[in-house]
């Protein structure tokens, strides 16, 4: 069995000369540590240096015995990292700044979600195709379709609105579609932006 | 099936600091060297 030695057992050896101890606390919070930073920084050789900087700033406080063992030893390493992260920022003057990957693309937030000149003609082209055959279906398909997709109404709503059943209004609008289909076929129109 | 899964594989890695940083901890652990005199503290690294 192997029985793990406690961080304050650990920096107590450290401080009294044992220079493994400090190895064996880095090595058992490098992941975590790394992964706080990298949380905070997004970027992997930002990381590597504030990683540096807080065991360069623990090793000497631990050196200079200004070290309080009141506290944990993970925490308190945790909150010098926060502090230069901190520190980092004001320096640069600037917030965590977000790289631009694959996964994550600061343009598709910043983007401008208007469609352009073409595309807009086209949208009109289509809502006016798509107008004129929803009125070439029969008038109680037209009524629940229009609820439905222009007005938003839950087909609880069109049925109490329209004196019929769920079901029934559900059959409305699925002839409604099967209908509009037919129509978009037949007159070779193409429904696409 | 919708496929969910990023294609960004560096994102799924576990973050570690590299060897070659412990390495330069210890050797500065080494080296640092606290005197003390007259209350005050003075650092200084042998290398």
């Amino acid at each position: 069995m192997v029985v793990q030695v406690e961080d304050s057992q650990l920096v107590k050896q450290y401080i009294q000369g044992d220079e493994r101890a400090i190895e064996a606390l880095i090595n058992r919070h490098n992941s975590r540590l790394t992964g706080f930073i990298y949380s905070k920084v997004g970027d992997r050789e930002l990381t590597e240096d504030i990683f540096q900087d807080t065991f360069m700033k623990v090793i000497r406080t631990l050196k200079r015995g200004a070290y309080n063992e009141e506290g944990k030893f993970l925490p308190w390493v945790m909150r010098i990292a926060h502090n230069l992260v901190i520190d980092h920022f004001r320096k640069h003057n600037r917030m965590p700044m977000y790289n631009s990957k694959e996964s994550y693309n600061i343009f598709s937030l910043l983007g401008d979600d208007k469609l352009n000149a073409e595309k807009q003609l086209i949208k009109e082209q289509i809502d006016s195709d798509l107008l004129r055959m929803i009125k070439e279906l029969p008038e109680d398909q037209q009524e629940v379709l229009e609820m439905r997709i222009y007005k938003d109404m839950s087909f609880k709503e069109i049925s109490d609105n329209t004196d019929v059943s769920i079901n029934t209004a559900l059959g409305r609008m699925r002839y409604a579609l099967i209908n509009l289909r037919k129509l978009v076929e037949a007159n070779n129109i193409v429904l696409t932006n | 099936m919708e496929n969910l899964y990023t294609k960004d594989q560096g994102q799924t890695k576990l973050v570690k600091a590299k060897p070659e940083t412990i390495r330069f901890l210890l050797s500065y652990s080494k080296s640092l060297n606290i005197t003390e005199v007259d209350g005050l503290q003075f650092e200084s690294n042998l290398n």
